[in-house]
């Protein structure tokens, strides 16, 4: 999987999880928390829909590596042996 | 929250339709709302079309209920009203029934529609009877369709900053009604959640990611069984004296990306076990931000809780949401020292506080609920 199909399911997620948000303005380099107003079940439903949509099983104490957009993309490629 | 406008049915004439189905969606100043219906049967009549808007306690259409015949002239039915959240300002009486347009006027205009302006309309999902027909006998043609539809999507634009302004409004009545009528008084305890927290770390990794916990679970949890144990907390203010609330329906206070909030219900929250109440909790937040929540929701939250750790917030000093007589806050988790065992240690805390209103309960109330919250928090693998 590249990387534009990987951060296309990150956003897809992102759109779900947090629906009134404008993604057009999210930086991909900073705290998506910050940017998205996310909260801690928010961030477990991103977690989950990671997890369907690329069978990807992420640990709790790896929540950390997934601050920013570039950061998700990074951890999912490693995960998926694309990285 | 005086009134609503009905956006569409989701049954037909005639279809039968079992308690808790869901027959509607209402759009309210808080939130599109669902609403359910509270008896079984087969509906009769529609009183109310899409796109109208009418007062709190208007009957929205007529049920012959099951099992019990039509008898001639007096017809056994069940009239269904959208529960609504009580409202911040009096609402309206609801209009006789006489006084809405018959149904009758309204399946007879719809009629009048080309069958390619019918079709437009049902794939863009506009309800023609809302679009003015320019067409013979002012029949709805395909142009006609196309301009609503082009209308409609100017107006889209428009439509979530008025629901924000609308919101607002709704809250600012209610909290000034909150704080002219009702006298607080606030406690506040700072409990030690180094087991909670623990236990849940414990918990989730044994778990798949999707049966995952958050600790604000285990608030909501610890909140509904020290209701148990003082419900006088647990009621709401009417007619110038309390009633308990027979169950706990802890209202989740949930901001809205868009501005404002809502705070709808996770129905008996004592009984639910902890992975029930995640699952609703989850559910409850995806639907609030969806906007699709239930009439019943907004309306029968016994108690509210409001959270704002992840804000930064270590101390919340709520205002009670009437007719409820109490509010639950929790502020961040943070670690302080602590003395345990004559050692001086560092814990991670929390500081819970109650905002109550003295016309229900004391202090001396109050203070033995957040002793009981504390004493749920350190038995985490009791909730």
């Amino acid at each position: 999987m590249t990387k534009d199909e990987i951060r296309g399911i990150v956003l897809h997620v992102l759109g779900q999880v947090a629906p009134e948000a404008d993604l057009s303005k999210l930086k991909p380099n900073l705290r998506i928390r910050d940017q998205l107003d996310i909260d801690s079940m928010d961030l477990l439903n991103i977690i989950i829909a990671l997890h369907k949509e690329l069978h990807v099983e992420i640990p709790e104490a790896d929540y950390s590596k997934l601050a920013t957009l570039d950061d998700c993309i990074a951890y999912l490629g490693t995960a998926l042996g694309s990285g | 929250m005086t009134a609503g406008k009905l956006l569409r049915w989701r049954k037909n004439l005639g279809d039968r339709i079992q308690r808790g189905d869901i027959i509607a969606d209402v759009e309210t100043d808080k939130a599109d709302i669902e609403i359910e219906v509270f008896t079984s049967g087969v509906i009769e009549r529609f009183l109310v079309q899409p796109g109208e808007k009418v007062p709190v306690g208007t009957v929205l259409a007529i049920i012959q209920e099951e099992g019990r015949p039509s008898v001639a002239g007096a017809p056994p039915i069940s009239a269904v009203r959208p529960r609504m959240p009580t409202p911040a300002i009096p609402s309206v009486p609801a209009p006789a029934i006489s006084g809405l347009r018959a149904p009758s006027e309204v399946i007879s205009s719809r009629l009048r529609i080309s069958p390619a302006a019918k079709k437009l309309a049902a794939d863009v999902g506009i309800d023609p009877a809302s679009i003015t027909g320019t067409g013979p006998e002012g029949r709805v043609t395909l142009e006609d369709v196309q301009r609503a539809q082009a209308q409609g999507a100017q107006r889209a634009a428009g439509v979530v900053l008025d629901r924000a302004a609308r919101m607002r409004q709704v809250i600012a009545a209610a909290m000034a009604r909150s704080k002219r009528e009702i006298p607080h008084y606030y406690l506040s305890t700072t409990i030690d959640m180094s087991r909670a927290l623990t236990w849940l770390t414990q918990e989730n990794l044994k778990r798949p990611v999707e049966d995952r916990l958050v600790y604000g679970a285990l608030l909501l949890k610890a909140v509904a069984l020290a209701l148990r144990e003082t419900p006088e907390l647990n009621s709401i203010w009417m007619d110038g004296k309390a009633i308990q609330c027979p169950d706990v329906h802890v209202g989740v206070a949930i901001s809205l990306r868009g501005g404002g909030l809502v705070a709808p219900a996770l129905k008996h929250t004592d009984h639910l076990s902890i992975d029930e109440l995640m699952k609703n909790f989850r559910d409850l937040i995806q639907r609030a931000r969806a906007g699709s929540l239930r009439s019943s929701e907004l309306s029968d939250p016994t108690v509210t809780v409001t959270s704002l750790g992840e804000q930064g917030v270590e101390v919340v000093f709520g205002i009670i949401y009437p007719p409820q007589v109490a509010l639950v806050g929790f502020g961040k988790v943070v670690e302080r020292p602590w003395s345990s065992d004559g050692k001086i240690v560092s814990r991670p805390v929390i500081t819970a506080t109650l905002s109550a209103d003295h016309r229900v309960s004391d202090g001396h109330r109050g203070g033995i609920f957040l002793s009981a919250l504390d004493r749920m928090l350190r038995e985490p693998e009791k909730l």
